[in-house]
């Protein structure tokens, strides 16, 4: 096979024949035509992808900017203001929010990464499988049955209120599924060679996880949880069945209501007046802000990781 | 501080599968020991179960025993870890730890294994990276990453990590395979420096390196694809490059087949 039997793809099509007059072949006016087509069907894609997102933008934040940027949004509950009342803030409803992610990563994040080394790094036969089986089940949970499942247990069976703390139960059930997975595909990511190249300096498999495997995928980890926790803020079906709102400021997870964005946007939603629904925007412009300065954060986390190159 | 290893009657199987069948060899002390032989004959295998690396791999076990010096490294009281911190190994690609710098590369292996003294380890560092003919290179940039040297110094960076642990004898994986011939030279002089400290056993596809580094050879073949590999002959270098006793290894040596 010579250059010219390549360029001109006679080898693969014997409709388009060889021409030896035109030296090394000639530019195919069909192939870039196809180019041209695929080119076209990708962006146009690629912008109707993006159009509800960039019109959910546009709507939430021309809606919802101007009370935002008042110091007093952020600085002051809703208490004591009704709906036909402008003022007060959102602090109640991000303090709320932010507690309870918190509380809720404490308990999954720990959980969640170690499952993930089990799998990966020691898991075989049955008992893994089952494992991550049932991980799978789990990612499949809608969120109404995971907030159902900590009310007949909390509620019913042990006859607790409805406190925060419940609501972080529920959504722990949600995100632990997420950084297993995420984290999974990190260590798997992390070449056998390294592991290897630890083994064989004397040094136990549990310390090359800890000092090797776990510092070389650190970063990926921290992103698989900052997904798992902008899934979880953003969650509502636990906090209307488990965590219903208050006006005010609160701290305590294990008594008493508290107050979260999800539940601020729904309260004042279902008002008709136009400071509930300036509210409602903000509060959902709020939500979206808390979630992407987080996700900032971790960003920063993760890039101080030690891989370099 | 070099060991002899005495290998006997020494089966391994992965599984159910045999990848190595009845072999016997001692290899000598303060030494280079080749290893040559077609592809899945079982080189590298035997090379792992001389440091118990083959028991990472789910389904890797041994009969037979393996001692070094007077100690069976398979006895029932021996701890594999203990054993790699005695047999350090160099694999065929340089892997050095993304995580880490030049020198804690070198030192990860004293440091994983708790030793703290700062001043030791910085010695241990300069003394390992000396011997592996990379100190001029690097001593400069010690605190950079280990990932931005080339892959010659990336390997010459992994013999000193492996040489930083004292260990007593060395194996190396085909170590200069993903190397150009100019590293490949680097490496082959340094592991002509090593052999008057430690016992190293190397495998390679390359039988011009055999014959240029090695004091002995073993010749390794299997029967069929899905057979065990065996051992077909070992002798000196020399011999077994000018008059090997077997005929498949004059035939292998001579390029008629592998």
């Amino acid at each position: 096979m010579t250059v010219a039997d390549l360029t001109s793809g006679s080898s693969l099509s014997s409709a388009r024949q060889w021409r030896p007059e035109l030296g090394l072949g000639h530019r195919s006016r069909a192939r870039e035509a196809r180019n041209l087509l695929a080119r076209v069907v990708m962006w146009t894609a690629f912008l109707i992808a993006l159009i509800p997102l960039a019109w959910i933008l546009w709507t939430v934040i021309t809606r919802g900017i101007g009370l935002v940027l008042e110091p007093v949004w952020w600085n002051n509950s809703q208490r004591g203001i009704t709906s036909r009342m402008v003022g007060g803030g959102a602090a109640h409803a991000i303090q709320g929010t932010l507690l309870m992610a918190l509380v809720t990563a404490v308990m999954a994040v720990p959980v969640g990464v170690m499952t993930a080394i089990y799998l990966v790094e020691y898991g075989r036969g049955r008992l893994a499988k089952t494992v991550s089986f049932m991980v799978d089940i789990l990612t499949g949970i809608p969120s109404i049955v995971a907030a159902l499942f900590i009310y007949a247990v909390w509620v019913t069976t042990f006859g607790l209120q409805r406190v925060g703390f419940a609501v972080c139960l529920a959504l722990v059930m949600l995100m632990i599924p997420v950084i297993v997975r995420s984290t999974e595909e990190m260590l798997k990511l992390v070449p056998n060679e390294l592991r290897e190249a630890s083994y064989a300096l004397g040094v136990p498999k549990w310390k090359t996880i800890a000092k090797v495997v776990l510092p070389t995928a650190f970063s990926g980890i921290v992103t698989g949880i900052l997904l798992g926790l902008a899934r979880i803020m953003g969650e509502t079906a636990p906090l209307l069945i488990l965590g219903p709102y208050t006006a005010n400021l609160a701290t305590n997870l294990f008594g008493g209501f508290m107050a979260t964005l999800p539940t601020m946007i729904n309260t004042n939603r279902v008002e008709s007046l136009q400071p509930a629904i300036d509210r409602t925007w903000a509060s959902a412009f709020t939500l979206i802000l808390v979630i992407l300065l987080l996700n900032l954060a971790g960003r920063l986390v993760a890039r101080t990781s030690k891989v370099r190159n | 501080m070099a060991k002899r290893i005495d290998v006997k009657d020494l089966n391994v199987f992965y599984g159910s599968f045999k990848a190595i069948e009845d072999v016997s060899m001692t290899v000598e002390p303060r030494s280079v020991t080749a290893f040559i032989g077609p592809s899945g004959c079982g080189k590298s295998t035997l090379l792992r179960t001389l440091n118990r690396m083959h028991e990472v791999i789910p389904g890797g076990r041994v009969e037979g025993s393996v001692r070094l010096d007077d100690a069976d490294i398979y006895g029932s009281d021996v701890d594999p870890v203990a054993v790699r911190r005695t047999v350090g190994m160099v694999f065929q690609r340089p892997n050095p730890f993304p995580t880490m710098s030049i020198g804690d590369n070198v030192a990860a292996g004293l440091r994983l294994n708790g030793m703290k003294d700062k001043k030791i380890l910085a010695e241990k560092i300069e003394a390992s990276l000396r011997s592996a003919n990379l100190w001029n290179e690097v001593k400069d940039r010690l605190s950079k990453p280990g990932a931005g040297l080339s892959g010659g110094q990336q390997q010459r960076l992994c013999i000193a990590r492996a040489i930083a642990v004292a260990p007593q004898v060395l194996l190396m994986d085909e170590p200069c395979s993903a190397l150009d011939p100019i590293s490949t030279l680097a490496i082959e002089d340094l592991i002509g420096e090593l052999k008057s400290t430690y016992t190293i056993v190397i495998v390679t596809h390359n039988m011009q390196q055999a014959a240029r580094v090695s004091d002995r050879t073993g010749f390794f073949n299997l029967a069929a694809t899905g057979k065990p590999g065996r051992l077909i002959e070992m002798d000196d270098t020399q011999k077994m490059f000018s008059n090997p006793t077997e005929r498949t290894t004059e035939d292998y040596i001579s390029g008629r087949f592998g």
